[in-house]
């Protein structure tokens, strides 16, 4: 039982499907109901919306932003750690401040923004893939495949992310890649421990059986039977992973071993403010803290919102 | 009982090895050893006989055995930066991240829990609604920007506490100790905080779902149908019941605060082994990040074993031995 973690702990969500099972309706009305249900709480509404607000401006970043803070030819070192609200030489007015290097805050938290966004986005997707593929195979495989691979992730989750992340990286060294395949390496295990809980449940059931029958593929009936039949867990698990991947890469970019200095993320915004912190400058480390901690939030919500929803055993 | 102890012990023994293969791997197979042994300026002609005194020409098996031999013997090389043995250098630290971790547990307990079983005995008040609110606050912020925010507010605008280092120290069996003295725990106080955070909002959440589910429970209506008084319902129904998860939970988590004191060490200078792999990894000082692994690794498994055997102690219903699937 090394292998319990309690972040996890509200993973089994099985059942929702028996649930609205009775009527038949077409997958549209049956995603608009999902769509009401789940706005019918106004914190999970505020929370989709910011979400959505936070990813519309990583993405448009180019087009929201007055200045491209890669672009060093727009900078000034004369605007530099202007306070909020200044307005520069050319009349602009900074109102998040501007920076050591006279780069324009809001600028560099929303492509900062954008770089977090990817990271995590990218890992936690890889690690859905690659966890989804080695909790199906343990549980359809059964025996010593499974034995072998569920005492991986226990082993995996026995140790804290931050320690694994902070291995990897010892022995590989700082860079995007790297740090996106230390986030790839904490994380596929609890998507594997997730779906391979539901897989189990489901290998038993009849249309597993009649699959069999027909002699299908053990990769189409994997793929084409038991992952669409366990996938609703793993969406909220993606979730919170997300959450948690993106977290992760701002803590070792802070620290000075994620990301490389050529790709500020929001961590590594942090990191740059912190020596102007104690003299006074406070806008350099704080607004990119409170853009992370929006989005960190929101994601929060709409995860626990999925999780209350799609988790019968909870609602009152 | 005693084969349990047995069989995690073996367990904990080939997660070591295990480890030791990885480190191994990828910071002496990968890397160049003779760069981890000695001075980076040193000429080719004594890289040569490094490489040679060290038994690098011969299989990487062997060598393996030998890393293995000298790790078990305290031998992993010496700091290039303080130019003593790692493993020495990391044990010094040792007491230091062990406070602030201790430190950390003890007040995420001690608010965590009691605002969980608030949360949990009266679901629907607006009260243990704040508090579930904050506990998605806890788990959302980021340890090390709460830092920030901790040394901002606490340190330069109000100046009411020290931000950096550990204070005034006391040395109680040749171990310098921070919480002994006033300053020290003036010291200790954001650092423990900051740690501390995260955990009590875990605290909470757990505490809460625990007493969720037992309070609708046969035993505590009964008990409660029987005219007990409700705070002997609650110490001696529900507490007792709750405290299996949450003792376990603890003792696992004890061994996270440790990983995430990296954070808040970097961040409050306090100069605990978190801060020194940081900073060992920035200097490429490999024999220190070597030490740091093996000797993190050791401590995770005996947390683990602590905790298996506790959770088997607490729990009747945990038949020992046949706990492994």
């Amino acid at each position: 039982m090394t292998g319990s973690n309690t972040q996890q702990s509200a993973v089994p969500l099985r059942g929702a499907k028996e649930a609205h099972a009775t009527k038949p309706q077409s997958n549209l009305s049956k995603l608009l109901a999902f769509g009401a249900e789940f706005c019918g709480s106004p914190a999970a509404l505020a929370g989709i919306v910011t979400l959505g607000v936070v990813i519309a401006a990583a993405i448009c970043a180019p087009l929201i932003t007055p200045q491209n803070p890669y672009d060093l030819s727009t900078l000034s070192i004369m605007d530099a750690r202007l306070p909020p609200g200044t307005s520069n030489f050319n009349g602009y007015t900074h109102w998040l401040g501007t920076d050591g290097l006279g780069r324009d805050m809001f600028s560099a938290i929303v492509y900062g923004l954008r770089i977090s966004l990817t990271v995590g986005a990218t890992s936690a997707i890889f690690a859905l893939i690659i966890g989804m593929t080695m909790g199906l195979s343990a549980a359809y495989v059964g025996g010593r495949t499974d034995a072998a691979i569920m005492r991986l992730v226990d082993l995996q989750m026995s140790f804290p992310p931050i320690l694994i992340a902070l291995i990897l990286l010892a022995i590989l060294g700082r860079g995007a890649d790297k740090t996106m395949i230390a986030l790839i390496a904490v994380q596929w295990a609890y998507y594997a421990r997730t779906v391979r809980a539901s897989a189990l449940v489901e290998r038993e059931r009849e249309y597993i059986e009649a699959a069999r029958g027909l002699r299908l593929g053990h990769g189409q009936i994997i793929f084409r039977h038991l992952l669409p039949n366990c996938f609703t867990p793993l969406l909220v698990v993606l979730t919170i992973q997300m959450a948690h991947a993106i977290t992760l890469e701002a803590t070792l970019s802070f620290l000075g071993i994620g990301l490389p200095e050529t790709q500020p993320s929001l961590g590594l915004l942090i990191a740059n403010g912190y020596q102007y912190m104690l003299s006074g400058a406070y806008w350099i480390s704080i607004f990119p803290g409170i853009a992370l901690l929006v989005t960190l939030l929101s994601i929060n919500i709409v995860g626990d919102r999925l999780r209350d929803m799609l988790n019968p055993g909870l609602k009152r | 009982m005693i084969a349990f102890i047995i069989q995690r012990l073996l367990q904990g023994a080939g997660v070591v090895l295990a480890m030791s293969v990885i480190v191994f791997v990828g910071v002496f197979a990968i890397g160049d050893p003779v760069e981890l042994l000695i001075n980076p300026d040193a000429d080719q002609l004594t890289r040569d006989a490094v490489a040679h005194s060290l038994g690098l020409d011969q299989p990487l098996w062997r060598q393996y055995l030998i890393f293995l031999w000298s790790a078990v013997h305290g031998q992993l090389g010496t700091s290039f930066v303080f130019n003593i043995p790692a493993i020495e250098l990391i044990l010094q630290r040792l007491p230091a991240t062990l406070e602030l971790a201790l430190g950390a547990t003890l007040l995420a307990i001690t608010i965590g829990i009691p605002l969980g079983l608030i949360a949990g005995l009266f679901d629907n008040s607006w009260f243990s609604r704040v508090i579930m609110a904050g506990s998605i606050f806890g788990f959302s912020l980021p340890t090390f920007w709460v830092g920030l925010i901790l040394i901002l507010t606490f340190g330069v605008w109000l100046g009411w506490l020290p931000v950096f280092g550990r204070g005034e120290t006391v040395a109680v069996f040749g171990i310098e100790w921070s919480f002994l003295t006033l300053d020290g725990l003036a010291h200790l106080a954001l650092p423990v905080l900051n740690l501390a955070l995260f955990k009590v909002a875990l605290f909470i959440r757990l505490t809460r779902a625990s007493v969720r589910e037992i309070v609708p429970q046969d035993f505590v209506r009964f008990a409660r149908a029987m005219g007990i008084h409700p705070s002997r319902v609650l110490t001696r129904h529900i507490l007792k019941n709750i405290m299996i998860p949450i003792v376990t939970v603890i003792g696992i988590e004890f061994g996270s605060v440790v990983a995430f004191a990296v954070v808040t060490e970097s961040i409050f200078n306090w100069p605990g082994m978190g801060k020194l792999i940081i900073e060992s990894i920035n200097q490429l000082d490999r024999p220190v990040i070597v030490a740091y692994l093996m000797v993190i690794v050791v401590m995770f498994v005996f947390i683990n074993l602590v905790v298996d055997l506790l959770y088997a102690v607490l729990d009747p219903r945990v038949r020992l031995g046949s706990t492994s699937r």
